[in-house]
């Protein structure tokens, strides 16, 4: 299956086909010539650099192709579980852009960028609040960027005082793939511990592997299986008194906005995906935004740079400030234009908006879940009330009707929606994580049951249709066997011999 | 309904037991983990001479759905590993009791085999899971 559907936009370059227009006009040649000067002979490129050489036109149609081959939330309900795939208002996007902020220069001093920084420090405040920690830094610039400056805190944290023993981290079973490979990448060795029936971290099982070697324990709350951590006090509380610090993953943070927060439930570090719940674009791997929160033992291991206000002037705390820092995780100070979006969600939202966040994201789900239960499909946790996703297994249409939970996400998209995360979590064969988020309205809901119930008919009449899905899409079922054994992405321009 | 083979020992993480002619023991994943994973891609097997505890995490197999850990079910030190599976880990699936082994170990005892679920305990285990 090679089938092209779209051609790289060096197959359209012919030489010297230009788009006249959109040229800019030719750089002063004496000030080229001073430029050239200042680089060394032999450092200066000889070859003109190989760029495709296209008419506006062929520009125009292959981008606008492209963006045709894209299933996204512009376009179609994304229920992908853990991701919060919600609507990013353009307003987000409108005012990131302003020229001002888009003309600033990231060495430009603090004095000529007051405006941008006091952004930033509202960010780093607003999210405080939201989370109930002592201090933030948004520097890292993903979510597992955020997992990794998190536990690199609790790591110096502990050899701050000397407690050099202590490189263990506990993860649940239901844990993001994440956590155990952040404990790693730190230098840590990872405990893993299975959930109850309920879903329910095992207490019986943290008992065991605490101890004098437990640098701390990784959670998301609400947990990978939909529902809220309700030992989570008393989780804290076993940790603590064992010597180890509690992480907050933020992955699932869109359930809880502005009804709990990680702060008040005992959590030392914290690290929020900005592109979940604060909505900024996210999917097909990025920009993020990690900004990681801390409480006050870990305040000066926070990554530096962060904003800090004296008097009506802001500022950039660095190294000198903060010796003790973990350091810096960007070049910079983070992804800023992803950082300006959050930061006018959040304003746009409001303390009140943001309470209502979460209880949508909720009612959503466990509308969804109340429907599909009512159709046929069996849950997961069926005791549960759902978080701001839910769990459905197809185990039982897996075992009675060969049809897989890949072959249902499959034959949802002929159906218009983005298929929910399959197989994860591991620990529940066949699944479907369902996550609507707030932004869809009861309509969509209501047609994506639809839709689940169609399907369903089909696997019970006609399980071969659903099985060879999808039909609609620009590409068939893919071998993602093959994929995955002999990934190739190089592609060479025809005449680079020339 | 996946295969157990009546001659060989399991773990309840799904690992299978075989003791050989010689003493030493081999290890792989069971029927219903390699149906449960699907399509291997890749496998991490231990090197020779690496010392295990029982229950040790020793090899890493990772399917297009996800990645998991092999545990091996008793203590010993790795003898031989299935280089095989660096360029055929289709073989844990076509043949997860044959060609489809992951590791053979020199036990650190013989008692711990006693231990482990018999075929008929293992299928037990599997119909209590509703497999």
């Amino acid at each position: 299956m090679n089938q092209i559907l779209e051609k790289t936009i060096f197959e359209y370059s012919r030489p010297g086909r230009v788009a006249a227009a959109q040229c800019p006009p030719a750089a002063d040649a004496a000030l080229v010539a001073s430029a050239k000067a200042t680089i060394p002979q032999a450092l200066q490129r000889r070859d003109a650099p190989l760029l495709p050489q296209a008419s506006e036109l062929d520009v125009v149609r292959h981008f606008t192709r492209l963006s045709q081959l894209n299933f996204s939330i512009d376009t179609n309900f994304y229920p992908l579980g853990s991701c919060t795939m919600k609507y990013n208002p353009k307003a987000c996007n409108q005012y990131a852009m302003l020229p001002e902020f888009l003309g600033r220069h990231p060495l430009a001093p603090a004095s000529q960028g007051q405006g941008f920084l006091s952004c930033m420090y509202e960010l780093q405040e607003m999210l405080k609040e939201v989370t109930g920690m002592k201090a933030v830094s948004l520097n890292p610039m993903a979510g597992a960027h955020g997992e990794f400056a998190g536990v690199a805190m609790i790591r110096a944290y502990h050899r701050s005082r000397g407690d050099l023993a202590r490189n263990e981290i506990i993860v649940p079973e239901a844990a993001h793939g994440t956590n155990p490979a952040t404990a790693t990448m730190c230098g840590c060795i990872v405990k893993e511990i299975p959930v109850d029936a309920e879903g329910d971290v095992d207490l019986d099982a943290l008992a065991k592997v605490l101890g004098p070697n437990t640098a701390g324990i990784m959670l998301t709350n609400p947990s990978t299986l939909g529902v809220f951590e309700r030992k989570i006090e008393q989780v804290a509380k076993m940790v603590h008194e064992a010597g180890g610090l509690l992480y907050y993953d933020g992955a699932n943070l869109n359930a809880i906005l502005g009804k709990v927060r990680p702060g008040d439930m005992g959590f030392d570090v914290i690290h929020m995906n900005l592109h979940k719940t604060f909505s900024t674009p996210h999917g097909g791997g990025g920009p993020g935004a990690g900004a990681v929160g801390v409480s006050a033992r870990l305040e000066p291991f926070l990554p530096v740079p962060v904003v800090s206000r004296e008097g009506d002037h802001y500022r950039w705390l660095s190294e000198a400030d903060r010796p003790l820092s973990i350091g810096r995780l960007s070049a910079f100070m983070g992804n800023a234009g992803v950082l300006l979006r959050a930061y006018v969600y959040m304003r746009m939202l409001g303390r009140e908006g943001m309470s209502r966040v979460g209880e949508f994201a909720t009612l959503n789900a466990n509308y969804l879940l109340a429907r599909l239960q009512a159709a046929g499909f069996d849950l997961a946790y069926p005791t549960r009330r759902a978080s701001h996703e839910f769990i459905i297994t197809l185990k039982r249409q897996a075992k009675e009707l060969n049809v897989t939970a890949m072959d249902v996400a499959k034959r949802l998209l002929d159906y218009g929606f983005h298929a929910p995360t399959t197989y994860f979590p591991l620990l529940v064969p066949e699944c479907l994580l369902i996550e609507p988020t707030e932004t869809e309205s009861k309509e969509t809901l209501d047609a994506f049951v639809e839709a689940m119930v169609a399907i369903l008919a089909e696997a019970e009449t006609d399980a071969e249709k659903v099985k060879g899905a999808p039909y609609t899409m620009p590409v068939r079922r893919l071998d993602d066997v093959r994929a995955a054994k002999q990934l190739d992405l190089t592609w060479k321009p025809v005449d680079s011999a020339a | 309904m996946s295969q157990v083979p009546a001659e060989l020992k399991y773990a309840k993480s799904h690992e299978w037991v075989r003791v050989l002619s010689d003493g030493r023991v081999e290890i792989g994943i069971t029927d219903h983990a390699q149906s449960a994973l699907g399509d291997l891609v890749f496998v991490d097997i231990p090197e020779v001479g690496r010392e295990l505890a029982a229950g040790e995490a020793c090899a890493v197999v990772e399917s297009v759905k996800a990645a998991s850990d092999v545990y091996t079910p008793i203590a010993g030190r790795v003898v031989e590993s299935n280089a095989e599976l660096a360029t055929a880990p289709e073989q844990v699936n076509q043949d997860c009791y044959g060609s489809g082994w992951l590791l053979r170990l020199e036990p650190a005892s013989a008692d711990e085999l006693a231990g482990l679920l018999s075929a008929e305990a293992y299928t037990e285990l599997l119909a209590a899971q509703g497999n």
